[in-house]
């Protein structure tokens, strides 16, 4: 678990512990993950099931935002249609890195029912955006959808950010200020 | 009101418009209209004392394979009885009088009509898409329908 | 734009015109609905819904599937009460082949429908308590929602989507302490209904923001063919239940509720609210008398037909849902899949009135009627 492990051993006394920054961002970001609030079909009202008192997603940081450019990932809740697909690109990129897409339900993971005849539906929300995490399930019981955020946390935990940094400055994609 | 008697009304007053009374062993008798004729029999429907058909439940489009058709289920709050109107269109070029005017609700259903069979709706106040995308080709729900390869440059079938 | 004064009652204002774009991805519209509004300063001149963001290809699938397999797609209409969307679908067909279900299935539908609108007025009443800004009730609703969903789970194995109303009888017979928890649940519902009439139905906020908004008269609801708590709420006695009774809905004892003058005027948002409120306490007594009267032997798949095939012939088959009316146009060719399915979209029809009742209300209150008329996108997209 990175840095939080290091507390159970500190060094000796006075509470001086060793350890790296990036394993500091890394458990801050990954506990403190804000969401675009954001639904599109039935695994929508699962979801909304996972908010409220019972399932509390909130005891895992998570929070809603309404604007894509709070937000650390976004849940694809439902069913992607080509009509929704063009803003679902549109809001992905108006969100700031780094950011992550779980996919939720078997209809954005692959089109779900909906896959063989539906002319006007995505198969699969990974035709457009990459994801990270995928949850299957029509609907996924909200036990499910709480492990698949538990995914995405180790994921961030495991992030190498500096070196991901230095690799898209050499690349000219970020501009690192000194 | 029963069916049977809604239809004997109807008969008398449009006698060239009315076309068939379609009555089955199972399921709801129906009765076959003029397509250009069906402004003039819904609007008598709904003012006719006696009959007030002021609630239209659904309209539908069809596509019968050798011919399209729109189908018309109504209700009369007042009396509780139905009765259902069918009209039948060519395969070219269907089109027919918009209900619009009689039944607001109609204004939807017809744009779904149009948007799912291509089935025209003349008179009415904006026959446009409504459930595909405005830029969207060909209609759907028609037996004969190939879907679309790509839509803006997504790649659609699996 | 342009710049122009308008007169109000409290003074003269410089205002602007302008078209503003709410959705499809927004908080308050309940989904993906994209509305664009004009404005005049503050006030919406016009409202044009923008639908189809999530259309599913709902007929097109009917046509490609067998009877017994088009069943969970219903469910995927208006998947807050499934259990009702079912209900019409199955019963038109077990009309067209000639089966009689028996008595135990009729109550069990009638108890898991009863069950599935207090499910679906819980979330109606949170979500609008929620666009007004109460967010406790919101809690409290769907704290009581999952003992629903509970009971719904053990029996059918799904928690929203169920396919549990088959041609001719149930997926599954009930599990053995359903009746102790329906009454159960019966009590719980009662008990936080009337917290919640307290704590949102009359707090001040609440009625202030909501009496006398979206007031949709009745000839305009008829016109619209609205129906369900939209039309209810407008003071048309109107239901299903009781105009033309299916199932075995003659049996009980229950009112219809409608709008009144008691608080706000006939066919405004918090009418149309109460009615929710009123008709979760009338499906409470449905499933008590339910659940007195039903036998408690009987096999719930003794009716199962070898193969669902109805005759050629056509029907049309509604029950009266949640939201109002569901409708099934049914058109067999004797084939083992349907020619057609045409549905009547409860939630497609009552959000076609939304432009004509939000003309002259501030911006702030479009989103409150949009929250009263309580649509599904799944049911209006299909
Ligand atoms: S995966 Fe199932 S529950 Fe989720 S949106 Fe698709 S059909 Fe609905």
């Amino acid at each position: 678990m990175g840095f939080l492990n290091r507390l159970d051993d500190p060094f000796n006394a006075e509470g001086i512990i060793l350890g790296k920054v990036e394993d500091l961002l890394n458990w801050g970001r990954a506990r403190s993950d804000w969401y675009l609030s954001f639904g599109l079909a039935c695994c929508a009202i699962e979801f909304m099931a996972v908010n409220a008192s019972h399932f509390d997603l909130m005891r895992f940081g998570c929070i809603p935002r309404p604007s894509p450019r709070q937000a650390d990932f976004i849940i694809i809740s439902g069913t992607v249609t080509m009509k929704m697909a063009e803003r679902i690109i549109t809001l992905y990129e108006q969100m700031a890195e780094p950011k992550y897409v779980l996919s939720m339900g078997s209809c954005a993971n692959s089109g779900g029912p909906y896959w063989e005849h539906g002319y006007h539906v995505l198969k699969g929300i990974d035709r457009v955006i990459p994801v990270d995490v995928y949850v299957p399930g029509c609907p996924p019981k909200p036990e499910a959808f709480l492990d698949g955020i538990v995914k995405l946390q180790k994921k961030i935990n495991q992030q190498a950010i500096f070196k991901k940094r230095a690799k898209l400055a050499e690349e000219e994609k970020i501009i690192v200020n000194d | 009101m029963l069916v049977q008697e809604i239809y004997d009304n109807l008969k008398e007053k449009f006698p060239e418009a009315v076309l068939e009374f379609i009555g089955t062993a199972t399921g709801d008798p129906s009765t076959v209209v003029d397509a250009g004729q069906i402004y003039n029999i819904c609007k008598y429907l709904r003012d006719q004392d006696g009959l007030e058909f002021d609630y239209l439940a659904l309209l539908s489009g069809m596509d019968y394979k050798d011919k399209f058709g729109t189908v018309y289920h109504l209700y009369s709050l007042k009396y509780k009885h139905r009765f259902v109107i069918k009209t039948y269109l060519p395969k070219e070029d269907p089109s027919l009088p918009s209900v619009e005017r009689i039944w607001k609700t109609a204004n939807w259903h017809e744009r779904e009509a149009y948007d799912m069979f291509g089935i025209k709706f003349e008179n009415h106040p904006n026959m446009i898409r409504i459930l595909c995308p405005y830029d969207w080709e060909g209609y759907p729900l028609r037996k004969d329908y190939v879907g679309q390869e790509t839509y803006h440059g997504v790649r659609i079938p699996v | 734009m342009e710049r122009k004064f308008i007169e109000y009652d409290f003074g003269r204002v410089d205002s602007e015109r302008m078209r503003l774009n709410v959705g499809p991805q927004h908080p308050s519209t309940h989904g993906v609905l994209r509305l664009e509004i004009e404005l005049e300063g503050e006030i919406v001149t016009d409202v044009i819904p923008h639908i189809g963001y999530l259309h599913r290809c709902f007929e097109k699938y009917c046509e490609q599937m067998q009877y017994p397999q088009v069943i969970p797609y219903i469910d995927r209409l208006d998947y807050i009460a499934s259990m009702n969307n079912e209900w019409p679908f199955v019963m038109g067909v077990e009309k067209m082949m000639n089966i009689q279900v028996p008595e135990r299935v009729e109550y069990i539908r009638v108890i898991f429908a009863e069950l599935n609108r207090i499910a679906n007025h819980q979330i109606a009443v949170a979500t609008f308590g929620m666009d007004a800004g109460a967010f406790t009730p919101f809690l409290y609703l769907f704290r009581d929602r999952e003992m629903i969903l509970n009971l719904f789970e053990h029996t059918s194995g799904a928690r929203l989507l169920y396919n549990y109303f088959w041609v001719g009888g149930l997926a599954h017979d009930v599990p053995p302490n359903f009746k102790d928890t329906a009454l159960n649940i019966i009590k719980t519902v009662r008990a936080t209904n009337e917290e919640v009439m307290r704590l949102l139905m009359g707090n001040k906020i609440f009625v202030e923001r909501t009496v006398k908004v979206g007031i949709l008269p009745a000839d305009v609801a008829i016109n619209f063919a609205c129906s369900g708590p939209v039309l209810r709420g407008s003071g048309v006695e109107w239901d299903l239940r009781k105009a033309q009774p299916y199932s075995i809905y003659d049996r009980f004892d229950f009112n219809v509720c409608v709008g009144s003058n008691e608080i706000g005027v006939i066919g405004d948002s918090w009418n149309r609210n109460i009615v929710r409120m009123n008709e979760m306490e009338q499906s409470c007594r449905i499933i008590e008398q339910a659940i007195a009267q039903m036998p408690n032997e009987g096999d719930v798949r003794e009716k199962f037909p070898k193969k669902v095939r109805p005759p050629k012939g056509e029907i049309y088959c509604s029950a009266e849902n949640p939201k109002g009316e569901l409708g099934f146009y049914l058109v067999a060719d004797g084939g083992n899949k349907p020619f057609r399915l045409k549905s009547r979209p409860t939630s497609f029809v009552n959000l076609a009135v939304l432009p004509e009742i939000c003309k002259g209300y501030m911006v702030a209150d479009l989103i409150l009627i949009l929250g009263s008329i309580d649509i599904v996108l799944g049911e209006v997209d299909r």
